[in-house]
């Protein structure tokens, strides 16, 4: 259906018609917000737009070498994937209303669920959400749900970008939220046992954690189990090439941004949030489910599947109202993941746990520079201490050409001088060798 | 169809009395609104509710409703075969398909009910 705007005569007559002016129509928003001035410019033509955008654009730095990690990586991404993907058959962002219509738009979305159970060994798995932060916040709701418990713990291991995003999705809900503080690099065992009890519905945690740190949360899922809360884990899909998968560990919710599965790097997305659990809570997760099953002449086929969970069906009690899902961004994980194959994501995680473990060796080997943690295991990510304070370092080393780390008293107090590095497997021999030069120098 | 010897509520539950205890589910009417159904949500055991309070969901194929408590009581069992097999409620809804059980805290609520023939003039005046 084409939109057709109705003429300024057509309202007057529609308002004519229930008595109403068009000032009555907005009565309820306050006079103030609605006097409120833009003080915006005044168009531009095509051309001025455009030549206003590349100027922007060029702002942006492209061409750093990149270490930055923090939930967001530079992976390599293979030219057929953005070529099957931006096929006009797929080449929308949301869901059908009509959803059987788009079958190939179905077994898309099915196969990603698919794909995304196997990596993470859970038995479901919804059509996606928008990010990590949206789909960590989900699952929590959804453990709330489930248990019929307000409290909910968080370890702040678990990437502070998600947990600002809670902080602010919560603010008005009355759900007690509990922080615990990271010990050697991982969730405070101590702290957590502390404040796990009867109240409480989930327990949050991430692997490897913000610092990279790799945490086998088996003992916590049973420590959770326990009181009858659940663990709720969120990953980094690339490490699950070589990692214990979080269903190994018990984690009754899984979440994760699936950026890293082919979604360039590009500030404020699109992302891709997933979310998988166990078959017993798949009533109570939220977002779209694509099923498969058989038409009338037994042919195989696809459906949407327990949509009265949904808003459209059940607006006040449905399982959430932000569930829409990243069907282009799903495709793209999926493609991507398909072209790699099992062996392919074992060696791309294998290649960016090896340089990463070259880098850490090349660089606390530097004067000055030592490894914040003692714990041994990481991922692609390690957190390093400098001599100063590494924001000035980091300033020094974009100069150079390089985006060495993410500096990590943004979010946590006393590590001015920390800063969190990733290697991924584009990073190679040669720019980790520029990096360890780079920095030594600038020291 | 609507049974005799049961109670009815507007919302289209029925209850049948035996002492203390009270059994409910939904009426023919409901199952048949409602289609080829799916899934039942049911209460916690132990759950303690006034009359017309949520007990839990009913799911069809097309759409998903609340059902209320027709009687003021605590929920002693609830149908576990609905979990495997919830096409009951449409084969059976006043017997195999019941919903939950309840031991009654109060009588009285009971005043509130329709019985069978006022149920079915309550459905007529639905037509």
């Amino acid at each position: 259906m084409s939109f057709v705007a109705n003429t300024p005569q057509q309202r007057k007559r529609m308002l004519a018609d229930i008595g109403l002016t068009m000032e009555d129509l907005f009565a309820d928003i306050p006079e103030t917000l609605l006097k409120h001035q833009f003080n915006l410019p005044e168009g531009m033509s095509e051309q001025q737009v455009r030549a206003a955008m590349a100027d922007l654009a060029k702002k942006n730095h492209t061409d750093l070498t990149c270490f930055l990690g923090g939930g967001f990586y530079d992976h390599f991404i293979p030219a057929a994937v953005y070529a099957l993907m931006s096929r006009s058959e797929f080449y929308t962002a949301y869901t059908p209303y009509q959803p059987e219509l788009s079958q190939g738009t179905l077994q898309a979305i099915y196969e990603y669920q698919s794909v995304i159970c196997r990596l993470t060994e859970m038995q479901a798995s919804n059509a996606s959400l928008y990010d990590g932060g949206t789909a960590m916040y989900e699952a929590m709701m959804m453990a709330i749900r489930i248990t019929g418990r307000k409290k909910v713990i968080i370890d702040d291991s678990v990437n502070p970008i998600y947990r600002v995003m809670i902080d602010s999705y919560t603010q008005n809900l009355n759900i007690a939220l509990e922080q615990t503080h990271c010990r050697n690099g991982l969730a405070n065992r101590d702290e957590i046992l502390d404040k796990l009890d009867e109240d409480t519905s989930a327990l949050i945690v991430q692997n490897p954690n913000f610092f990279g740190c790799i945490d086998d949360v088996t003992d916590l899922a049973d420590a959770a189990h326990k009181k009858g809360a659940l663990l709720i884990v969120s990953v980094y899909p690339i490490s699950l090439g070589i990692l214990k998968p979080p269903g190994q560990m018990d984690a009754d919710i899984v979440t994760g941004d699936g950026q890293s599965l082919a979604m360039p790097m590009s500030f404020g997305g699109p992302y891709l949030g997933f979310m998988a659990t166990r078959k017993n809570f798949v009533r109570k997760m939220p977002g779209r489910i694509a099923g498969q099953t058989t038409d009338r002449l037994g042919r195989r086929s696809f459906v949407l599947t327990l949509q009265p969970r949904e808003q459209h069906i059940r607006r006040a009690k449905a399982t959430s109202n932000i569930c829409s899902n990243e069907a282009l961004c799903a495709l793209t994980a999926l493609i991507y993941l398909s072209l790699l194959g099992k062996q392919g994501l074992k060696k791309t995680a294998g290649l960016c746990a090896d340089k990463a473990s070259y880098a850490y060796k090349r660089l606390t080997a530097i004067d000055g520079v030592e490894p914040h943690f003692k714990a041994k295991w990481f991922f692609n990510e390690f957190v390093l201490d400098l001599p100063r304070n590494a924001g000035d370092v980091i300033a020094g080393l974009i100069e150079k050409g390089i985006a060495a780390g993410f500096p990590l008293s943004r979010y946590y107090e006393n590590m001015n001088n920390s800063m969190l590095i990733c290697v991924t497997e584009k990073r190679t021999k040669q720019e980790i060798g520029m990096l360890a030069e780079a920095l030594e120098s600038i020291l | 169809m609507v049974k005799e010897g049961l109670f009815y509520t507007r919302e289209h539950e029925w209850a049948k009395i035996e002492g203390e205890i009270a059994i409910m589910g939904i009426t023919d009417y409901a199952q048949q609104q409602l289609g080829e159904i799916t899934y039942a949500e049911l209460p916690k055991l132990e759950k303690q509710v006034q009359q017309n309070d949520e007990l839990g969901v009913v799911e069809s194929s097309k759409s998903a409703s609340d059902f209320y408590s027709p009687v003021a009581g605590k929920v002693t069992e609830v149908n576990g075969r609905l979990e495997s097999q919830p096409e009951l409620i449409n084969e059976d809804c006043y017997g195999e398909g019941w919903l939950c059980k309840f031991q009654l805290t109060s009588q009285k609520e009971l005043e509130n009910l329709m019985d069978a023939k006022k149920y079915e003039n309550f459905l007529k005046g639905l037509e």
